[in-house]
């Protein structure tokens, strides 16, 4: 299944080259969200917990824009036929995930990049905890993303739909992200943060299982 | 000689409340060429698609046999060729790159010489390196057929596939059709008389829209 899944991401990075379905409206919101934040603050001088709080919201609206492409674009194109054709419903996750991971993290280092450029209050001082939310987060968001991307594809008001369900599935983890972020600006140790870091772990493993379990209904009319 | 069998056992599907076909029950087996015909709207894609597992019936099932071994669901994808008018392959993507990376994903080894064969039979072996979005209907058709048959599938489903085909093309068609009959099962769901012409017997729909039809025998359904 590994070499399939992989086969299948080939297909997507050699397809998003050539269209660029979500690159450009990832980047495009990206600028556009922080450039609205700076604009808004002008001269004011945002808090350090403010500063956290931003830079999540601003990767989850980015996500919002740019990973339901995943599965969207190959149901606008007409193309989902093929994939059923040709793999397994565990190999099309599987290989979606994959991409939408690799999507999700370059994404948000460019968004941790500009934001430590743009935001003086944005100084992380606990590097090793940011780093580990960094990564617990991005896997979280990259399997939720995925799996709601692929409930709504096949829904007719797509870009209501998609936000709607994120929200909800999202919230707990984007309040623990916050949270650890804030800990990791403020210095707060990585042994005081351990049960945070559980609970975004224990959401990733929970949303995985759950994803594998759900997909061959939703993929299946 | 292929011995894979497809056996539809009280397949009946709903859409809504609308019934589309009820206590549909068929064998086909030993290869050969079947059909399945009936008007617009009578559900000749949707059994296509149940046969093919990409839709599920609301009650009966469809059983895939190879050497009288059962297809797992997750396996049947590599014993299935298809072919229909709303099959879309990847525009930004040549025919040959299109091809490949469906091999890649199946996992099976990239056969480039019989890849070059069928697309030399198809037509296509001079435009292999053109993208598909420039390609005409009937080329993309053309296309669809290499796509079904070149992981040498046991059983062939095609939708309406003649449709964008010129005169030169359908018998073209027929002829290759006529040739994998020999290995694989090959079921047409058509309404075209001379696609139906091929076939050694034929499924007409329009007897399953009856709530209470009773089960036909096989000598009712393969006349």
């Amino acid at each position: 299944m590994k070499i399939k899944a992989y086969a299948l991401f080939k297909k997507d990075f050699h397809s998003e080259l050539r269209t660029r379905y979500a690159v450009n409206s990832l980047v495009m919101f990206i600028i556009v969200a922080i450039s609205v934040i700076l604009f808004s603050i002008g001269n004011e001088r945002i808090s350090q917990g403010l500063t956290g709080g931003l830079f999540w919201v601003v990767i989850f609206f980015s996500a919002m824009s740019g990973l339901a492409r995943a599965f969207v674009s190959e149901e606008e194109r007409g193309t989902t036929l093929v994939l059923q054709l040709i793999a397994s419903p565990s190999t099309i996750f599987s290989g979606k995930l994959l991409f939408n991971l690799i999507l999700v993290f370059m994404m948000n280092i460019v968004i941790a990049l500009l934001y430590s450029a743009m935001f003086d209050a944005f100084v992380i001082k606990n590097f090793l905890l940011f780093l580990v939310t960094f990564l617990l987060g991005n896997i979280g968001l990259a399997i939720s993303s995925t799996i709601i991307a692929a409930i709504i594809a096949k829904a007719g008001s797509k870009g209501t739909l998609y936000p709607v369900l994120s929200f909800p599935i999202l919230l707990p983890l984007i309040l623990l992200l916050v949270h650890l972020t804030l800990n990791s600006l403020d210095g707060t140790s990585f042994e005081q943060s351990i049960f945070e870091l559980a609970m975004v772990a224990c959401y990733d493993v929970i949303m995985l299982s759950a994803s594998y379990m759900l997909f061959d209904f939703v993929w299946k009319d | 000689m292929s011995n894979y069998s497809v056996e539809a056992v009280s397949l009946n599907k709903v859409f809504g409340r609308r019934l589309i076909f009820n206590n549909i029950n068929f064998k086909f087996e030993n290869n050969g060429i079947f059909g399945i015909s009936g008007p617009n709207g009578s559900g000749k894609s949707t059994l296509i698609k149940i046969i093919a597992g990409i839709t599920s019936p609301s009650s009966g099932k469809v059983i895939h046999n190879s050497n009288t071994i059962a297809v797992i669901p997750e396996k049947l994808h590599n014993h299935i060729g298809f072919v229909s008018p709303y099959l879309v392959l990847y525009d930004e993507f040549s025919a040959w790159e299109n091809l490949n990376y469906f091999s890649e994903i199946r996992n099976v080894p990239f056969d480039s010489e019989k890849v070059t064969f069928l697309l030399d039979r198809f037509l296509l072996l001079n435009r292999k390196d053109d993208f598909v979005k420039i390609y005409s209907s009937g080329m993309k058709q053309r296309l669809k057929f290499i796509f079904a048959l070149m992981h040498s599938p046991q059983l062939l489903l095609l939708d309406e596939p003649t449709s964008n085909l010129d005169a030169e093309g359908k018998d073209k068609v027929y002829s290759i059709l006529r040739n994998e009959a020999g290995s694989s099962i090959i079921i047409i769901a058509s309404n075209e008389d001379s696609d139906l012409e091929i076939c050694s017997s034929c499924i007409q729909l329009e007897q399953f829209k009856n709530v209470n039809s009773s089960v036909p025998s096989r000598g009712d359904i393969l006349k």
